[in-house]
């Protein structure tokens, strides 16, 4: 029950934050309902009992690249973007296709419902066991990973700079 | 009393999955087109780490480097638009029209 409960929740939090990151037309506010979202998936992720990536969840997502966010949304000062009506070629093709999209998909839940139901906490996920799959079997991709990380930061830092910044930096090395 | 399924899950990743291609396709403003898209990841997450439940704990092993690649993504997006607000002083995505022939 209390599962239920919680699961309904979380769930609702989330699917009404990511609406509200729509309908929102100030992007401070959709960077805002944004952390709601990744707050009720982390714990839609401890119901499913993955505390590990709960917790990555919450430190990376909700902290690291929220503030990246919300930071450049200061930097930018960008305000409430006006709307424009939509195009007659999007509505003639984006409702049909919504429609068919929405047939297709309650086709398949309806067609699969029959799935078996999820303890609480049921994932045997403890840290222990990601960091062995991790550090053994996925020793390879983690540190790809590794170097794919380093190259963005660089390219963050490239791209962002300012163009005299690179060029003093040139001639002083 | 219903028991809660992969199913469940399953439900809230599409809604988000949909609401983020939705947000993809109308918003204008960058910042919000970019936050769209970390929804749809988000979206996937979910998906791989309700399936882990049943095939082990691989999925959550993806699920972590999705997150990384998120970072990566989110940094140098907004790098991109940083230096692009620099030279056309816009984030509207219809005014992003620098490679239009």
């Amino acid at each position: 029950m209390l599962h239920l409960v919680l699961f309904l929740i979380f769930g609702v939090v989330c699917v009404a934050g990511a609406v509200n990151l729509l309908v929102q037309s100030h992007p401070i506010n959709s960077a805002l309902s944004l952390v709601v979202v990744m707050g009720s998936l982390a714990g839609e992720y401890l119901l499913l009992g993955a505390e590990f990536v709960a917790a990555i969840q919450v430190i990376v997502y909700a902290g690291a690249i929220m503030v990246l966010f919300v930071f450049v949304i200061m930097l930018l000062n960008a305000g409430a973007e006006e709307r424009t009506r939509g195009s007659r070629i999007a509505v003639l093709f984006g409702i049909p296709g919504l429609l068919v999209g929405s047939i297709l998909l309650a086709w398949v839940l309806v067609a699969r419902s029959g799935s078996q139901a999820v303890p609480v906490g049921a994932l045997p996920g403890p840290p222990r066991e990601i960091a062995m799959l991790l550090f053994h079997d996925f020793l390879l991709p983690f540190e790809v990973t590794s170097v794919l990380v380093l190259i963005a930061i660089m390219g963050a830092v490239v791209l962002a700079a300012r163009p005299e910044a690179i060029e003093h930096t040139k001639k002083e090395g | 009393m219903v028991p809660i399924t992969t199913l469940h899950y399953l439900v809230v990743a599409a809604a988000l999955f949909v609401l983020g291609v939705i947000g993809v396709l109308t918003r204008r403003n960058v910042v919000i087109v970019l936050m769209s898209i970390e929804l749809i990841l988000n979206a996937v997450n979910l998906n791989l780490v309700a399936f882990s439940r049943l095939y082990g704990l691989h999925g959550q092993i993806f699920a972590i480097f999705v997150i990384t690649d998120a970072a990566a993504e989110a940094a140098v997006g907004l790098g991109i638009l940083i230096a692009f607000f620099r030279n056309k002083e816009t984030v509207n995505v219809d005014e992003v029209d620098l490679l239009k022939w």
